[in-house]
This record gives structure tokens, sequence and C-alpha cells, in this order.
């Protein structure tokens, strides 16, 4: 693993106006990825019970028997929440390697 | 004694014994001084997700959804998805700059960020607050456990929790517990899949005989058999079809004995001590509240726009609540970096969502197999009866057995968890510097939630959890996301809002139990109020910051610069980390001294 270059490092720990704003975009871009996946989190688990409140209908309509809200609450949701862990994960290790790479340069 | 409950009472005794093994066995493996602790921050990610899994799923996964399955249906499916999207949150908001602070309790994390010892002590106290709620639930379900099992009294389950867990804590180390709470992960997995395929089999099997009717019928469920059940803590029962049932005891505040005739305009109240009896086939008499027929337990989202909201506040307290649980977060300490502490974060979702497919089919069979729970208001013990009502003989009481080891490792798991995180932050920060000391700290915890669950109280394990979550989610919550994601978050701030969220949800606490004594006029906000309560808690902490606002200081730079910079840049130096994860360090370690870390 190479060593980040020591001058930019002590630009980043002294906080010089330099360190301290990229730093700041650092979070900044952190934290859109992070609300981002956030929000579209809620979005899906927060338009369910509204979904199954508004159409009965829906909830009610039955594949091989079970209701169709049964699976995808029961089976499909946990999944869904995985598949979006995994995007989030790369994603966020991709963007500390492009961090490191770019003090590094 | 009959043989199903020696071999229950073997299985306990088996759990018990292994727990505390594992824990022996690595105190005493390596140097006990350097290991007592959590100096060793090597574990991998994937076994750490199974330690983390193993002291998150407690009573409430294990038996309480299928509990609430039993009698909410669809509307109760919304805890597994809560439990499981709340380590989505924690990974995305929480996990890696929080493993990079170097904090290991709450109270840690708000003092290197706040830098204020005043906030400490109020963090320090929620904490205790959060523990004391999530640990009480744990302590009822072993005693609704136990007496269902075993002929014994009350308090012979929590005692028992307990006593297991105190000598596991005082006899034990950290590292030790990674082990031990590994594989009290693969133990409940073991102890709750096999049972549910196995039972799936014989239902699908016979065709859906001996079950008394579909579950999509716009009819209550009926009872299979002949039933007889004893009232053990007063209920209010209501039928949706004019029912008759024989009495003994006293129904309506006076005594009946004989033949009853219940109509279903009326709401019953049934004293502690009654019988009641029903014939074969009889509609089964639902607790007040409960949805009364099939199709309406069936469907998701009945009910109207309150019930909508309870279940959005539902969902906001346990989504929000994991990233505040003491328990937990010590966990992702034993983490190496932020890197890994999001590798973990992600296998727990998937361990827990593989674990929470169990209990849901457990509920929903629990329906057809055993109803004469739902008279009784003890739904939180359908897990442990449903084998041997499905499957009479000596199969179903194997299957028993292995899920009543599962069941205790549950109780175990997260009380042991719960006590050694916290038995550290309250003799660091809550107990005079006089008599400060961990096993004492460790033993009043554990003492001060037998007494609350020791008052006698009709059990509800799920909801008990999420009120913990609730608490969890409207105090810790806005100041870790703040903290980590907002310099201008300020030490008046953070406290303002946990005060304001922990006042709203304490109040509405004791209101709703107050309600429960007094006929239950409390609205779903005040069973569930984190809707109100959490938002509540950001709005007051972040106001307040700008209020307070001082011009970012240097230490409050260098933190959000530790936090959020990336591992591989080693911002994150060992020798800053004994300084706030000291409350377990000083106590353990003679001063401070951190020759662990070496």
């Amino acid at each position: 693993m190479p060593v980040p270059s020591l001058r930019s490092r002590m630009e980043l720990a002294e906080q010089t106006s330099w360190g301290e704003m990229l730093i700041r975009d650092l979070i900044k871009a952190l934290l859109r990825w992070s609300t981002a996946f956030g929000a579209i989190m809620v979005l899906l688990l927060g338009g369910l019970p509204l979904l199954f409140w508004q159409q009965p209908g829906f909830a009610s309509f039955t594949v091989v028997g079970v209701p169709i809200a049964w699976l995808i609450l029961g089976v499909f949701v946990s999944p869904v929440l995985f598949v979006l862990g995994i995007a989030y994960e790369r994603l966020s290790e991709r963007h500390e390697r492009d961090f490191v790479d770019m003090i590094e340069s | 004694m009959t043989g199903w409950e020696i071999s229950a009472a073997a299985t306990v005794a088996l759990v018990a014994v292994v727990t505390f093994y594992l824990g022996r066995r690595s105190a005493t493996l390596h140097n006990a001084a350097q290991d007592f602790d959590m100096a060793r921050r090597t574990v991998r990610s994937r076994r750490n997700a199974a330690a983390v899994s193993g002291e998150y799923l407690c009573a409430a996964s294990f038996l309480g959804i299928a509990g609430a399955i039993l009698t909410d249906g669809a509307d109760a499916l919304w805890y597994p998805i809560g439990f499981t999207a709340g380590y989505l949150v924690l990974m995305l908001f929480v996990a890696a700059p929080l493993r990079r602070s170097g904090a290991y309790t709450l109270p840690d994390f708000v003092e290197a960020r706040l830098d204020s010892r005043g906030i400490r002590w109020f963090a320090s106290l929620i904490t205790v607050l959060i523990a004391l709620l999530y640990m009480v639930p744990q302590l009822q379900g072993a005693q609704l456990a136990v007496t269902t099992l075993f002929p014994v009294p009350d308090w012979a389950g929590p005692v028992a929790v307990i006593g297991v867990v105190l000598v596991t804590v005082l006899g034990g180390g950290m590292r030790a517990t990674t082990l031990a709470q590994a594989f009290h992960y693969w133990l409940k997995l073991f102890a709750i899949a096999v049972p549910t395929l196995v039972l799936c089999v014989v239902f699908i099997g016979s065709g859906g005989k001996g079950a008394a009717a579909g579950l999509a019928d716009a009819a209550p469920p009926t009872l299979p058999q002949d039933t007889t059940v004893t009232v053990d803590t007063p209920v209010k029962l209501q039928v949706s079809t004019p029912t008759t049932l024989y009495a003994d005891g006293v129904v309506d505040g006076a005594p009946a004995k004989g033949e009853v005739l219940w109509s279903a305009e009326v709401r019953h109240d049934v004293a502690a001590g009654t019988t009641l009896r029903f014939d074969a086939g009889t509609p089964t008499p639902v607790v007040v509240g409960a949805p009364a027929d099939n199709a309406d337990w069936l469907a998701p989202g009945g009910g109207d726009t309150w019930d909508l909201l309870g279940t959005y506040s539902l969902l906001t307290a346990l989504m929000l609540g994991t990233m505040g649980l003491p328990h937990i977060l010590a966990r992702f300490y034993t983490n190496p970096d932020g890197r890994a502490a999001r590798r973990t974060t992600l296998h727990v979702v998937l361990l827990i969502g593989l674990f929470y497919l169990f209990p849901v089919l457990l509920g929903a069979l629990s329906r057809l197999y055993v109803p004469r729970l739902l008279v009784t208001g003890e739904k939180d013990a359908a897990v442990l009866l449903l084998p041997t009502s499905v499957l009479p003989g000596i199969g179903g009481q194997i299957l028993a057995a292995v899920i009543v080891a599962g069941v205790f490792s549950a109780f175990l798991a997260a009380t042991s968890g719960l006590v050694y995180s916290v038995a550290g932050v309250i003799s660091a920060d809550l107990m005079p510097e006089r008599v400060r000391d961990f096993r004492s700290a460790a033993v009043l915890l554990a003492l001060s939630a037998l007494g609350i669950a020791l008052v006698p109280r009709q059990p509800d394990i799920a909801h008990g959890i999420a009120i913990a979550f609730a608490l969890a989610a409207s105090t810790f919550c806005p100041v870790l996301v703040l903290g980590i994601w907002w310099r201008g978050l300020t030490a008046k701030g953070a406290a303002a809002g946990m005060f304001v969220g922990g006042v709203a949800v304490l109040t509405a606490l004791g209101l709703d139990i107050a309600s429960d004594y007094t006929g239950g006029w409390a609205p779903v906000l005040l069973e569930r109020p984190a809707l109100l309560s959490v938002p509540a808690a950001f709005i007051t902490a972040a106001l307040v910051s700008l209020a307070s606002r001082n011009t970012g200081s240097a230490t409050v730079n260098n933190f959000m610069l530790r936090m959020h910079a990336p591992d591989r840049l080693g911002f994150v130096t060992d020798a800053a980390i004994p300084r706030y994860g000291r409350a377990e360090e000083r106590i353990r370690l003679g001063h401070g001294q951190g020759r662990h870390r070496r």
C-alpha cells in the first residue's frame, strides 16, 4: 500500500485552508451519497404502508395462495435492503480510494 | 417432571454451560488482563457480524415477532423490516465515522465530539435508561417462557437469566463475548430454522389438516379442539360473533360459574385466575385491539389514519433506534477500521434478514395451531407451544427443546451484552468515586432490571422493545447524525435535543402504562411516540445549536477530519483511542496504562 505523500497529509492534519476545504468537500460528497441512499430506502419502505392502506385490493392479491403483501414484506424487502447496502459499500469505498489517490498525486 | 420438562431443562442448562464455557475458555486461554477488554480489534468482519447479530437477536426477535404476527398479522411484518433497515441506516450514516472516532460508547462519543464533561454524564444516564427498557422485556420473556414450560413460580425465569448473565459477565471478558456471541447467532439461526422448516413440511404434508380453518376467511380463528385456558393476568376480550363458553372465576366484575354467552357488541373483562373452557370449533375471542377475524388479520393497513401513522411511527423508531443501542455500538469498536465497520454492518443486514424469515412463518402457523393464546394474551409463548401442538409426541418435543435452546440463547446474549457494555458506563460516569467498580455496577444494573421485570404486567415483548428503540431514536440518533455530519452541533444543542426527545418518549410511556390500567384510552402516538419525538429532538438540537453557535473550533475540525478521512490516510491512531475508550480501560486495567494496546 503506498503511503500518502507526507505534505498533503500534513496539510489535512494541520487544517490549512486548502486541507480544510478538501475535507469539507469530502464530507459534503459522502453526506450526499448517504442521503441519496437513505432517500431511496425511505421511499421504498415509506411508500409501502401508504400503498397497502390506499389499495386494499392490491394487498390482498395472492400469488400461489400467499397474499402479495406478505411476500413483499416478509420475503422481498430484506434482499432489497441488502442490495442497497452492497451498492453503497462499493460506492463509498471507491469514493475513498479516489480521495486518497487525489491526496497522493 | 415429565420427560418433556426434563429435556427442556437439559437444553436450557446446556446453553448456559456453553455460554459460560466459551467465556471462561478465552478468558483463561489468553492473558486474562489483556483480554478482558475490547483490546483485540482484529476480529474479522464476518465473525464480527455474526457476533453483532448474536447479541442483537433478542427475545423480541425470537418470541416477540411471532407473537405479534399471531395477533396483529400483516401489520406486525413491519417489525422485522424495521429491525433490518435499522442496520442499513446505521451503515449509511454512522458506522464508519463512529468507528474512526474511536468512541467505545455513546458517552465517549459525545464527550469527544462536543468537548464537554456535563453532556457525557447526561448521555450515560440515557444509556442506562435504554438498557433498562431493553432488558425488561427480555426478562419478562424469560418469565413467560419458564412458566409456560415448567411448573415454577413467576420469578424463577428472570432470576435464572440474571444469574447466568452475571456469572458470564463477571467471569469472562469481551473478547470472550465476541466468540460466545458469534456462537449465539448460529445457535439461534439453527434453533429457529430447523423447527420452522420441519413444521412447515408437516403442515403442507397434512394438507392443512389439523388446522382449524383457512386464514383468508372473514371469520375469527376457531379453536381446533376442546380447550381450557386459565387467565393469569387480567385481559379485556372481544368476540366478533355471539360465542358460548364456560367460565369459572370473575368475568365483567361479577363471579361467573358455568355457561355464559358473549355478544359481539360488548367487551368482556376477565379477571386473573379465571378459567375459560371452549368446545372444539368455537370462534376464538381475542384481546381488545387485535384484529378479530382472519381476513382483517391477513391484510396490512386496515384501520384508520391513526393506524397508518402508528405504522410509520414504529418504522421510524426501529430504523433510527438501532444506532443508539449501547451493546451494538460497543461491538463496532472491535472492527479494526471504518471500512471494516461498514462491511460488518452490511453482513449484519444479511444475517438478520435471513433470520427474520423464520419467526414470521412460525407466527402465521401459530394462528392455526395455538389460537388459544389469543385468549390469554400470552401471545409471546406461541413459538414455544407451536411444535407440540403441530406434532404431538416425541417429534414435537424434540423440536420444542431445540427452540427452547434458541430462546434462552436470545435472553442470555442480549442481556449479557447490555450488562457488559453499560456496566462500564455506570461505573465510570454515574457512580461516586469511592465505590466505583465494574462488578458492582454490573450487579446493580442487572438487579434493577430484575426488579422492574418482576412487577406483574401483561408482557408484550415486541412492543416493549419498540419503546427502547423509540428512546434511542429520540435521544442518540439526532446527536450521532448531527454530530457526525454537521460541524455546527454544540454541547448545548445536543443536550437540549436529548432532553426533549427523552422526556417526550418517557412521558408517552408513562401515559401509555397509565392508560393500560385505566381503560386503554391512549391514542396510538402515545404507544408509539417516535413519529413526533424524533423530529422534535432533531429540531431542538439544531435550533439550540444555531443559537449557541461558536466559530468552528480546532477540536471539532480535527474530530471531523478523523471521522471522515479514509482509513488509509491514517488519521485514526491508536494513541487517540485510549482517551475515548476509557470507560472500560480505566476500570479494568489499572487506570489507563494502556499496556494491552502496544
